[in-house]
């Protein structure tokens, strides 16, 4: 029965000047993200608002699907659109609205008529009252409320009429475009999806890079980012996954430096080989998924310790979460089922049983000078032999 | 040169196979139980590929059914006749070495209130004979073992439990997984008093999604799969008609040249474990004579895990299979090496590598070859 939505925007209401930028983005994220479903749609943007039309016959739910991936959406409200042939045939459509919408008539409602052709014959005040005594003559178990009512009418008067009531709560955020870019470390683990997908909800639009050590990595293992990235993309967009072969370089500080050093110096690698693309490809900074204390390497103190290489900045929105927590978002994006396949990633598989949980920078800076004969040449070859995947 | 060993997962299709499959999708594509000459053709395609089944065995060719695959052949022999025959009985024997399509139907008999005894394997994966005549009772229903173990290659004395069981039990009923076995080796179920035999159609070079099981048509069994009455009542579903004609096509092929095959794959085993073996702290599992079957090789290679080794050849196009699947996430432990009383240690450095009738020495060669540059490089690192 819903012909369009209109879409609700919170934050990006009050960007003043920059509007335009954020309302634009907007309606380019919700493009792209009903060009992957069946059916035709127009999004336009008219009076601070965002109408997506169905041109075409379309699967609500799969549309609703896809609008609540968009960041930047606080709310999509379903609506009918009826032609303006009098108040009577109105009033006919506003009680078949309900009548379809709400099965169990024991509510309460207020109508909130808008009207923004100013020719109509009546006021909104008079369309309020108007409304509301024929759908009380319809409904009898039906009670005005207009203070808390458990339905709120809308009817806008515009060329044709919309008539909606229901907001169905979007993801909220920024839509992606309007925040820079930054690259993302995805390992494979729970985590760095779920910190990719928050970061990219401030508007961030993000490249990923994954840290590849065959034969001690599988190609499942790969497959499994691959795939992880891609249900990051379906909110992020498309991005860039850069697979970097890092097995020489791992065994190389495997050889050269302590053992249970080896995590530390390891994701020093990382962050540094990271940064090298995400000043290429005109990144911002640097997204992971570490948590404080969550493993060793995730210390503040083995924090400090990869952070020191780093230049440019690096965002850990989960910094602050207990496991559960991200868990529980990353059931809600998809990509638990996913991060649980049992593959080994290259931070686990030469771990030390007993690593350094409080390393001491002087000497890891020292045991590192133990590489620095051939790192360069190894993290170029890293650097030229690298997989790009096009992911979403 | 991509070369793969890993025949014990699944084989590549012969020509004659993968055509005649086609053909009969695009040509022959009727509904056996239609009235018609389209029905009439298809039908024929069955009849043609029960008959080149029962003659390999020796068997009648109403004592054979089509099945989607091993794994139901399996299920059904189990459930079929533990369902029809529990008044005489809730016993059921097998071993601790089955393939999971017979240890998990088992658990679920279990469920169901059967009893179940599984007999331990020796060194080389073997079971023993004493422990078979011990297990059996006056209420065992039915034995099930496996002919040839998928992992290390042990050949079960099939023929000789077969005349134990009926010696002590005329009673119980005898069914043998011969998923690894047929293709490769002679089987004789009449001759041997097996009553079951399951076999599947992407193991001998046929297609995936068909298998068969034969029943001895004194057998009293129930259907485990309900539907418009095909293949006498006793396995509803239309006819894999394809798939049928294909595991056909494909056991007359396999069975065409066995002695000659055969001899040649254990001459090349014989060969490749000779060669691996020159190589330190490499470890052979199961029989290396002719108990074992010619076509699978089971080696721990100290110091290094299977799955590493794995990807490694993999990288060089050489495809295996690790003898027990382990990560820092997950522990499954291969119960057969575990039931040889294999080393933990050793059964997760284990690879299996598995030929068939296309392996050739250049093959092996060329395996032995990477296996010798990539072992003492993989071995210098491991997880300290």
């Amino acid at each position: 029965m819903f012909t369009a939505f209109l879409i609700k925007y919170a934050e990006i209401g009050v960007k003043g000047k920059n509007r335009y930028i954020f309302e634009e983005a907007l309606v380019k994220q919700i493009e792209f993200a009903l060009s992957k479903i069946d059916g035709e749609f127009a999004v336009r943007r008219t009076q601070g608002r965002i109408y997506v039309d169905g041109v075409s016959a379309f699967d609500f739910d799969e549309a609703v699907g896809a609008l609540l991936k968009v960041f930047g959406i606080s709310g999509v409200c379903p609506v009918v659109y009826v032609e303006d042939e009098g108040f009577e045939k109105l009033g006919e459509d506003v009680v078949k609205f309900i009548d379809d919408v709400y099965p169990d008539k024991n509510k309460t409602f207020k109508v909130c008529a808008r009207r923004a052709r100013k020719n109509y014959p009546k006021s909104s005040m008079e369309i309020n009252a108007d409304l509301g005594g024929i759908i009380l003559d319809a409904f009898p178990d039906m009670k005005v409320d207009v203070h808390k009512p458990n339905i709120e009418l809308n009817v806008e008067i515009r060329e044709k009429i919309y008539i909606y009531s229901e907001i169905i709560p979007g993801p909220g955020g920024m839509p992606v475009g309007t925040g820079g870019k930054a690259m993302l470390l995805l390992s494979g683990g729970i985590d760095s999806p779920v910190a990719g997908y928050m970061i990219s909800k401030r508007g961030v639009t993000l490249e990923a890079v994954y840290f590849h050590a065959p034969p001690y990595t599988s190609e499942r293992a790969k497959q499994k980012v691959v795939d992880l990235a891609g249900y990051v993309a379906a909110y992020a967009g498309p991005m860039k996954l850069h697979v970097i072969n890092f097995t020489d370089i791992q065994l190389y500080i495997y050889e050269k430096c302590p053992h249970d050093e080896l995590t530390i110096i390891m994701r020093r690698y990382m962050m540094r080989i990271a940064e090298m693309i995400a000043g290429e490809s005109g990144c911002l900074g640097l997204v992971t998924g570490e948590s404080i204390g969550q493993v060793a390497s995730q210390t503040m103190q083995a924090l400090a310790a990869t952070n020191e290489v780093c230049t440019m900045p690096v965002y850990r929105p989960l910094i602050a979460f207990d496991k559960q927590d991200i868990v529980d978002i990353s059931e809600k994006i998809n990509t638990y089922e996913t991060s649980i396949q049992p593959f080994e990633d290259c931070c686990t598989i030469f771990v030390a049983k007993h690593p350094v949980t409080k390393p001491n920078l002087k000497v890891i800076r020292a045991h590192e000078q133990n590489v620095f004969d051939k790192i360069d040449g190894m993290i170029e070859t890293a650097l030229s032999t690298r997989e790009i995947i096009e992911i979403g | 040169m991509e070369v793969y060993l890993d025949n014990s997962a699944t084989t590549k299709a012969y020509p004659e196979v993968a055509r005649l499959v086609a053909d009969i999708m695009t040509e022959d594509y009727g509904n056996p139980s239609s009235m018609h000459l389209k029905g009439v053709e298809a039908e024929k395609y069955i009849k043609y590929s029960k008959k080149t089944i029962a003659g390999i065995m020796k068997v009648q060719e109403k004592e054979i059914f089509f099945t989607s695959g091993g794994t139901e052949a399996d299920n059904w022999a189990l459930i079929g006749t533990a369902y029809a025959n529990y008044r005489a009985g809730k016993h059921l024997i097998t071993t601790r070495i089955e393939h999971p399509a017979v240890l998990q139907t088992m658990e679920y008999l279990k469920e169901q209130g059967f009893e179940i005894t599984y007999l331990p394997v020796d060194r080389t994966g073997r079971i023993r004979l004493e422990d078979l005549e011990r297990a059996i009772r006056r209420d065992t229903l039915l034995v099930s073992i496996m002919y040839v173990n998928n992992e290390v290659g042990a050949i079960q004395p099939i023929e000789e439990a077969g005349a134990l069981i009926k010696r002590m039990n005329p009673g119980t009923l005898f069914h043998v997984d011969a998923v690894q076995g047929f293709g490769k080796l002679k089987l004789f179920p009449k001759k041997w008093n097996i009553d079951m035999v399951s076999v599947s159609g992407h193991k001998i070079h046929g297609p995936k999604g068909v298998g068969f099981l034969y029943i001895d048509e004194r057998v009293k069994i129930k259907p485990i799969i309900f539907g418009g009455g095909q293949q006498r009542n006793f396995r509803s579903g239309t006819e894999n008609v394809p798939g049928v004609a294909g595991i056909g096509k494909a056991s007359e092929l396999i069975y065409r040249d066995l002695e000659e095959d055969t001899e040649r794959l254990y001459r090349l085993k014989e060969y490749f474990v000779r060669e691996l073996s020159r190589m330190p702290h490499i470890y052979i599992n199961g029989p290396q004579d002719e108990t074992g079957a010619p076509h699978i090789v089971s080696a721990s290679i100290a110091g290094i895990r299977s799955e590493v080794l794995l990807h490694a050849l993999e990288e060089k196009n050489v495809y295996v299979s690790s003898g027990s699947a382990c990560s820092s996430h997950k522990h499954t432990i291969s119960a057969t090496l575990e039931s040889m009383g294999i080393e933990k240690q050793l059964m997760d450095s284990t690879l299996r590598f598995s030929f068939s009738v296309f392996t050739t020495k250049e093959e092996l060669d060329y395996t032995l070859e990477c296996l010798d540059e990539l072992v003492p490089m993989l071995r210098r690192y491991t997880r300290r």
